[in-house]
């Protein structure tokens, strides 16, 4: 099963294995990951699981979705380029070793 | 020996409070206890993903397993409080099994159910309600093999389920009471938009509809008799006409109740000092102006406002400030609410409903309250934005899309 790495924005880290399939927010919400709030359970509704993935895996995560996109362009902390809601992000062998930062403020 | 927190009610909102005392540092002791046969789960996917088949029951897990062990917090499944006995000190909870646990401070998140119909036929096999996972499995067994399915209620959940069976090829039918649909918490405008969105999917919208009764063959329903008598053919019936709250308990210690939900203060505190409530079960002042009485069934009331419970159960008075918001999946279409738009005096329409993306902006003495945005993800953030904020938006400008309303914010 992959492993995704979270990390939070003080620096403190966190890996965890995650079902195949499931979605960066499922892995970490149902594991008790702090800062991903995620309180639409998934929907592409609230922007509250914002995360910055790793610029080494931006090619294979992708880029946003029109919808995911608007979005973020009301997340509470100011998108960049690495922006994703991890929601939108499902987990399979290929993202094995994937490492999100944690955004500093998700409402 | 450290504190004792019981929370009676193992959903959205009870989880939201363990884990929030859990996260400011409670180090006594919580118990959860539902009487459901699964730990806290998520509800909103029964009528979207869980019934398309798109997510699966683990998947609607809010936590695993292991998280409630690793943080201690013991979660107690399909068992019900039945009776509360006080002493000097403290409480005991008896449960229906005869459990009785013993607690200093109280928490009640037993929410809401299903508003139940009393028409002939309403026992018949395929009549069903959609409130729990149980509920939503009822559903699903029955749903490849259903042809016609008539939806009784045009809310949202009869609205969610209506797509889903649309899509999913069914001949659907939805009958609504009401001269529109969804006609609590959304404009006249939205309302229509949505009947004519369902009726260009091939769903038949009857509206002003009574139901005679249900009529079956062999204990199965097998069709939805109207008032004037015509009978609508149907191998599942799915009632979404409301929700109960449940204050049966909370009437037994004595709370204050408003019809059947708590009553309680935007700390989350109800009539009595040692009890907390939150979620689907009570009333509470507007989260934004503070005045009069809202019920909000939502996820996002049921986790912000079980924090400020929390906060209050371990004596830190955080009131209750917060934008309202929810959403409704129906096909392609992406309804989204921020605010509450009820005693609005103006609105204003942003954008082409024909096109299916546009937004309605409720507006009160000349202020922003709300909004409703039909795939209009950016107009839906702008606003919610704006009302956690303070501000407002000219609605004098606000019909203008070529102007993003983010950039017409104002103090």
């Amino acid at each position: 099963m992959p492993n995704v790495t979270y990390i939070q924005p003080d620096g403190k880290e966190v890996t965890i294995e995650a079902r195949d399939g499931d979605s960066v927010m499922e892995t970490a919400v149902r594991n008790g990951v702090k800062g991903i709030i995620a309180e639409c359970g998934g929907a592409c509704a609230c922007a509250t699981c914002h995360v910055f993935v790793d610029e080494a895996f931006m090619g294979k995560v992708g880029e946003p979705g029109p919808l995911e996109d608007d979005m973020l362009d009301g997340s509470a902390e100011e998108r960049n380029a690495c922006s994703r809601l991890s929601c939108q992000i499902k987990m399979n062998a290929d993202l094995d070793g994937l490492r999100v930062r944690i955004a500093s403020e998700q409402v | 020996m450290g504190e004792r927190i019981l929370i009676v009610g193992a959903g959205q909102a009870g989880m939201q409070i363990a884990v929030s005392l859990r996260d400011a540092e409670f180090d006594g002791t919580i118990t959860m206890i539902g009487e459901e046969a699964h730990g806290p789960y998520q509800r909103p996917p029964l009528s979207k993903a869980f019934l398309a088949g798109e997510s699966d029951e683990e998947s609607l897990e809010l936590r695993s397993p292991a998280f409630y062990v690793e943080n201690n917090i013991v979660v107690i499944t399909d068992e019900r409080v039945v009776d509360v006995r006080w002493d000097a000190a403290h409480g005991t909870a008896i449960t229906n099994t005869g459990r009785e646990v013993a607690f200093d401070k109280l928490a009640l998140t037993t929410g809401a159910d299903a508003r139940p119909m009393d028409v002939e036929g309403v026992d018949l096999d395929g009549v069903l309600y959609l409130r729990g996972l149980a509920d939503a499995k009822a559903l699903k067994s029955r749903w490849d093999a259903a042809a016609n399915v008539v939806v009784i209620g045009g809310g949202f959940i009869g609205l969610e389920v209506a797509a889903v069976a649309r899509k999913n090829g069914k001949t659907t039918t939805i009958v609504h009471r009401s001269e529109r649909l969804m006609s609590r918490v959304v404009s006249p405008t939205t309302s229509k938009f949505f009947k004519e969105a369902h009726e260009r999917r091939g769903t038949t919208v009857l509206l002003n509809t009574q139901v005679s009764r249900f009529v079956g063959g062999g204990g199965k329903v097998t069709g939805v008799e109207l008032a004037d008598g015509t009978v609508i053919p149907a191998d599942i019936v799915m009632i979404g006409i409301g929700v109960i709250p449940r204050g049966d308990l909370a009437a037994k210690l004595g709370l204050e109740l408003k019809n059947d939900s708590i009553v309680v203060d935007e700390f989350a505190r109800t009539s009595n000092a040692r009890i907390v409530a939150a979620g689907d079960a009570v009333v509470m002042p507007h989260p934004l102006t503070g005045e009069g009485q809202v019920a909000l069934e939502s996820v996002q009331n049921a986790v912000d406002q079980a924090k400020v419970a929390a906060s209050t159960l371990m004596g830190v008075d955080h009131e209750y400030k917060a934008v309202p918001w929810f959403w409704s999946d129906q096909d392609t279409m992406k309804l989204q609410m921020a605010g509450i738009s009820t005693g609005y005096d103006e609105t204003v329409l942003r954008g082409n409903p024909d096109e299916e993306k546009f937004s309605v902006i409720y507006y009160r003495d000349g202020r922003l309250i709300a909004i409703d945005s039909v795939n209009e993800v950016l107009d839906y953030m702008a606003v919610r934005k704006a009302l956690g904020a303070g501000q407002t938006i000219p609605s004098d400008t606000a019909s203008d899309t070529s102007v993003k309303l983010k950039d017409m914010v104002q103090d």
